[in-house]
């Protein structure tokens, strides 16, 4: 079957009246066909334009491609039939009111009462707290006993609440509400102008801050037709990389810590540092705030800053290689690890995990090598899967590509980088159109979508982080596992709140 | 008599005092192959100062039970110190059967410990207590063994008769391969009891993962610090234990307390390597090492069978 859905690339700018509007059912035929056959789901959401309210998606097999469609107050629920769904239908019905009929789990994503003041699919006022009108899904036995963590945890960390349901230290079900974060994101992208939207793009998740900061200056520049220069490209590459570097390094630390291996997760508590500060050698941010900026960078790469960057990087490689070795050659982590927490690759499939976690299950998409921006075209990304789906994959994801980050960033500081800053920071959008842009973050796969409106103010700004995905595959992760292994889990997925939260 | 009395209530003393700084060494190890520099020697007693000095806060939904806990935990430890010769040294109390006596002294300790973890009524100090009385019975039945060990060896049935003066060393003389064997499983005991790698994570702020710190959680102040100062005296004994059989000895002071401290403190130097060398075992494997303790009791007893 032909679809009716427009291919469009990475970062392009499309003319709205492009994007194929379809009657709902069509929509719904084509969207499930494309899933069905493989497909992924990029963007799915609702937006506003004028009295009418509209859907539009945007899918991904080899290639990405959008169409849209009028809303129904009530529809047939898509998750009902292919579970990618899931989330994006409990999020429109959460943002719009939208109601889903005949979907499994229709639970509220973050907790707000919806854009368009009508009457609220779950049932709530919004006086209480988190989760309002909502019973948790319950677990019944004489021997089910439940243990809820949060919202506040004993370490410092983002605010999220996890009520399991156990037997002996088994978990049978675990499930997560978040939303304690939301600061309505969205919402703020699109009531400011354009010379505030980095400012906003580096705050939705600040270990993310380049992988979102990029998503949206490629958004920019694509609706101002600022086009950044070869050296810009390598700098923002080098800084996503950096980004990867300090966090996957982080998270290797912290695996180790949570399994009592201490020497390994102090030293990389160290390098975590240290590589935060080549962030801020380059740019005088550890998490490279103030760097990116529709159009380019605000910052050179000097030969002085390429010359001392390229020793420290030469300094730290070996010691990272040998705290690598130090952590997988031990036989109690390696023990810890394996089998620990398996996501099946057809479960991944099943819930679209991106990034890290769904390389891990098998699932090679890595938006770096499948719909490259910046410098990826030119470093080459090669493939990086694992198929056990266990910690111990989701570890060595991280250990293979901490070891790839290094060499794309010593490949791309071997010779001079020239640029100009940016100063302009004040930008007019063209009118009515349609932007997506992805980039492979730390976590996987960000994503976001800018529409305009006729007088080129911002129509609908989506924002997806990658923990959106992910969140659902550790609680698949922890179903029959320990949970006591809960720890160890949720850091080999390290996802993000307030990413999420928005 | 009176003045052996007298040196063993001072040598009792000495070793609640002491008892705290063993457990630094064990920080500064860990320390040391994590590349930092490590806090104080004596940090615990600045803990301890630190939290006697605070005020203690009680949740509205506890009871009388919550409160007994500390004290009777701290008081049945410092009991068993009474039992325990101390470099050889006589203890300050001692009958026929008096290990029994002092196992279970401990098992009520652990008892009161527990019970006032569930007073809280928090579905992790449940979890906590749960594995808190799963795992000492194995140590329980290792430990019995042990002592059956012993019996056989001596025909007595006291802490003295084992590990003051010259017994100990004519334990060794008697049977010694399969000594060796209990040097080990006292090993075992001594990590799973004292809650450390790789039964348990001290330093973990992972409530979900915790054995014996999650059931503590709610206490604070000097409760808190009387616990702290439980486990320190708990360590000490288990401590003691290993260090006389190492180091078995019969010297003249000062000498023998050389040995003895020095024992000491290379069990803490042991028990730190190990929590950096390796990472805790999951939780469900646990059981299976502490048997170990078990099996290598079991053992030296049946080795013993031949001998006598």
């Amino acid at each position: 079957m032909m679809n009716a859905f427009l291919n469009i690339s990475n970062g392009e700018a499309i003319d709205r009246r492009k994007i194929p509007h379809l009657p709902f059912a069509d929509f719904r035929e084509n969207a499930l066909e494309i899933v069905r056959e493989g497909g992924k789901i990029v963007q799915f959401f609702g937006y506003q334009d004028g009295a009418a309210m509209k859907f539009m998606t945007v899918l991904r097999t080899d290639k990405l491609m959008a169409a849209g469609c009028d809303a129904p107050e009530i529809y047939p629920s898509l998750t009902r039939v292919l579970e990618p769904f899931h989330m994006f239908e409990r999020e429109i019905a959460e943002q719009f009111g939208i109601q889903p009929v005949g979907h499994p789990w229709l639970k509220m994503v973050r907790y707000h009462p919806n854009y368009r003041k009508v009457k609220d699919v779950f049932g709530n006022h919004y006086k209480e707290d988190i989760p309002g009108n909502y019973d948790y899904y319950q677990v019944e036995g004489n021997e089910i006993h439940e243990v809820a963590v949060g919202p506040v945890h004993a370490g410092v960390i983002e605010p999220g609440h996890f009520r399991f349901n156990c037997i002996g230290e088994k978990v049978l079900h675990l499930e997560i509400q978040l939303g304690y974060q939301h600061r309505g994101v969205e919402t703020l992208f699109s009531g400011v102008n354009a010379k505030r939207l980095p400012i906003l793009a580096e705050n939705i998740a600040g270990d993310t801050t380049i992988g979102h900061s990029l998503c949206m200056a490629e958004a920019v520049e694509a609706l101002t037709r600022v086009r950044p220069d070869k050296g810009a490209k390598i700098i923002r590459t080098i800084a996503l990389e950096l980004e990867r570097l300090a966090n996957h390094i982080g998270d290797l630390g912290a695996l180790s810590g949570d399994v009592a291996f201490l020497p390994p997760a102090n030293y990389f508590g160290r390098m975590r540092g240290d590589f935060l500060n080549l962030s801020l050698l380059i740019c005088g941010n550890r998490f490279g705030k103030g760097l990116v900026r529709p159009g380019g960078v605000r910052f050179t790469l000097s030969d002085d800053v390429r010359k001392t960057l390229n020793e420290r990087l030469k300094e730290l490689k070996p010691q990272v290689i040998h705290v690598l070795e130090l952590l997988f050659l031990a036989s109690t982590v390696r023990d810890r690890f394996e089998g620990c927490g398996c996501v099946s690759t057809i479960d991944a499939d099943h819930l679209g995990l991106v990034g890290p976690a769904g390389r891990a299950s098998g699932l090679p998409y890595d938006v770096r090598r499948c719909f490259p921006t910046e410098y990826y075209d030119e470093v080459g990304i090669s493939e990086n899967k694992k198929t056990t789906g266990d910690v111990y994959a989701r570890a060595k994801v991280r250990y293979d590509e901490v070891l790839q980050s290094i060499a794309v960033i010593h490949s791309l500081i071997q010779n001079p980088v020239e640029t100009k800053t940016v100063t302009v920071s004040n930008f007019n959008l063209s009118p009515s159109t349609f932007v997506v842009t992805l980039n492979e973050g730390w976590r996987g796969e960000v994503s976001h979508l800018m529409l305009t409106d006729k007088d080129g103010k911002i129509l609908r700004y989506k924002v997806k982080d990658p923990s959106f995905h992910n969140w659902n595959g550790l609680a698949m992760a922890l179903r029959n596992t320990g949970i006591s292994d809960f720890p160890l889990n949720n850091k080999s997925f390290n996802l993000s709140y307030c990413g999420f939260d928005l | 008599m009176k003045f052996i009395m007298i040196e063993s209530i001072l040598l009792f003393i000495i070793a609640c005092l002491t008892a705290p700084f063993f457990s630094g060494i064990i920080l500064k190890v860990k320390a040391f192959f994590g590349g930092k520099k490590g806090p104080p020697l004596l940090i615990q007693y600045y803990t301890l100062i630190k939290l006697m000095k605070k005020g203690s806060v009680y949740s509205q939904s506890t009871t009388l039970m919550f409160k007994l806990g500390p004290m009777i935990s701290l008081c049945s430890t410092l009991t068993v110190l009474l039992f325990l010769p101390i470099a050889g040294h006589a203890p300050v109390c001692s009958f026929h059967g008096d290990v029994i006596c002092v196992l279970y002294l401990l098992g009520l300790g652990r008892f009161f410990t527990i019970a006032a973890a569930m007073d809280t009524a928090s579905p992790f100090e449940g979890m906590g207590a749960a594995r808190e009385a799963y795992f000492p019975i194995i140590c329980e039945a290792a430990f019995f063994m042990i002592l059956i060990l012993f019996y056989r060896l001596t025909g007595e049935l006291s802490l003295s008769a084992y590990f003051s003066g010259q017994h100990t060393l004519e334990l060794w003389r008697l049977a010694g391969p399969p000594l060796l064997f209990v040097v080990f499983s006292l090993f075992v005991i001594l990590l799973t009891e004292n809650s450390r790698v790789p039964v348990d994570d001290p330093a973990t702020h992972l409530e979900l993962t915790m054995i014996h710190e999650v059931m503590v959680l709610d206490h604070s102040g000097p409760d808190f610090g009387l616990i702290e100062l439980g486990a320190f005296c708990k360590l000490f004994f288990y401590s003691t234990l290993i260090s006389r059989l190492i180091l078995p000895f019969d010297l003249n002071a000062p000498l023998i307390f050389v040995f003895y401290f020095t024992g000491l403190a290379i069990v803490s130097v042991a028990v730190g390597v190990i929590e950096s060398v390796m990472a805790r075992f999951r939780m469900d494997k646990v059981p299976q090492f502490v048997l170990t303790s078990f099996a290598l009791a079991f053992f030296a007893t049946i080795i013993t069978l031949e001998f006598i």
